[in-house]
């Protein structure tokens, strides 16, 4: 427990998407203009990623890592996929985006019309890739730890989007120096925002 | 010949640089800019490779956009440019192992990279395969200086070297008390220094100002 305590914590804080990674800059910097989307994009996020990454866990384990396939015949010990990696995860993430937004337009018509473009959108986000792959690096031992690993990765993220929205929304009315305006001002805040979480490097787990 | 480096061809190539770079005015690929910039030598690696994935998956996909059904087009686009990344990578792994490790998971990333995905749509989509080439290496090339020049500041003013090379050392600034900046070395900077390049970019030509 106290293990997936410091998981947790170490993935939404320490090992910050956006602010030690810079996964998922291109969404995060398109649709942090308002408070509303980006709860909508961020939960999104947290949705996709909690189901990827141990789906790709397991295929990483049972199909894909040196020797992972004894299972089906202790013939097979010797057989490596792992070059195939990308393309398997990128294939399971594209295809679970696709079938979320079906159960979710099925099941919650709201909650589909208010994710709207995000959803297909989140196929391309590289937080999520870059979860499946970091994942793959840090060679978890259970299944449950990369639930964890993932829900602070994915919330991590929510965090980081909103609160950008939020700054962003009040800088709206504040006199910036033209060609800084819109984009050049926000690398400057995300910039600063990495710096005060920077703070957290500082905890031992 | 001359068809093939018409003027509209080379402006093809050649806007990307600036008017419509990909980092600072399309807004895409920033991901990868801002986090294998500390060093130039993995910065270069980084740029090279999108250049060659971008350039060579604008190209398939242009060749292919005709019997690509629009229903699936984007699990297409994947497949090719997880294709070309795999082989890219499995290069990187055989000839600058050392380069490789560092970049770690951001040769993968490279698939999600959006100025791939961004040029495939709205490019190659549309457009014939030897003009989608060429957008994607000057695509390619656009984001590559701006990685490279993230890098130079980053690697010359946080460990005072230029690729690789102590030229702060060499210059013997450290007797008379000079110290590296270690700050730049870490993720902030990075997103403070593209901030600052698109305002120099922005101040050098209005027409890119966004209206408030």
């Amino acid at each position: 427990m106290e293990n997936h305590i410091n998981l947790f914590i170490d993935t939404v804080f320490i090992h910050n998407m956006i602010f030690a990674y810079f996964l998922g800059m291109c969404s995060y910097l398109a649709v942090s203009k308002t408070v509303k989307t980006s709860v909508g994009l961020g939960v999104a996020v947290i949705f996709v990623m909690v189901i990827t990454v141990p789906v790709n866990y397991l295929l990483e384990k049972y199909l894909l890592k040196e020797g992972s396939l004894t299972w089906l015949s202790p013939k097979l010990a010797e057989v490596d996929l792992s070059f195939l990696s990308f393309i398997i995860f990128i294939a399971v993430i594209a295809a679970i985006v696709q079938l979320v937004e079906m159960i979710v337009e099925h099941f919650s018509p709201s909650l589909y019309n208010a994710l709207g473009i995000f959803l297909p959108l989140i196929a391309v986000n590289c937080a999520v890739l870059g979860g499946a792959l970091f994942m793959q690096q840090r060679e978890f031992s259970n299944v449950w730890e990369t639930v964890t690993f993932s829900f602070g990765s994915g919330l991590g993220w929510a965090i980081a989007i909103i609160s950008l929205a939020a700054v962003r929304e009040k800088i709206r009315y504040s006199n910036i120096p033209a060609p800084l305006r819109g984009l050049g001002i926000t690398f400057i805040l995300v910039g600063l925002m990495a710096m005060a979480f920077m703070g957290f490097m500082g905890f031992k787990l | 010949m001359s068809q093939l480096f018409s003027a509209k061809n080379l402006k093809l190539l050649t806007n990307p640089l600036n008017m419509e770079n990909p980092i600072t005015v399309q807004v895409l690929g920033i991901c990868s800019a801002l986090a294998v910039t500390v060093k130039m030598k993995p910065a270069f690696v980084m740029a090279l490779s999108v250049t060659i994935v971008a350039a060579f998956s604008n190209l398939i996909i242009s060749t292919l956009r005709k019997g690509i059904p629009a229903r699936i087009r984007i699990i297409v686009q994947l497949v090719v440019v997880a294709t070309l990344v795999i082989i890219v990578d499995q290069l990187l792994r055989a000839f600058v192992y050392d380069v490789s490790k560092q970049l770690s998971v951001f040769v993968g990333l490279i698939i999600t990279n959006c100025i791939l995905m961004g040029r495939l749509e709205a490019f190659a989509m549309a457009n014939k395969p030897w003009e989608s080439f060429i957008d994607g290496i000057g695509n390619g090339m656009g984001y590559g200086w701006i990685l490279i020049g993230v890098s130079f500041v980053r690697e010359l003013l946080g460990s005072g070297t230029v690729w690789g090379y102590p030229i702060m050392e060499k210059l013997g600034v450290y007797t008379i008390g000079y110290v590296n900046n270690g700050v730049m070395i870490m993720p902030p900077m990075a997103l403070i220094l593209v901030g600052v390049i698109i305002w120099i970019q922005r101040s050098r030509s209005k027409k890119l100002i966004e209206s408030k």
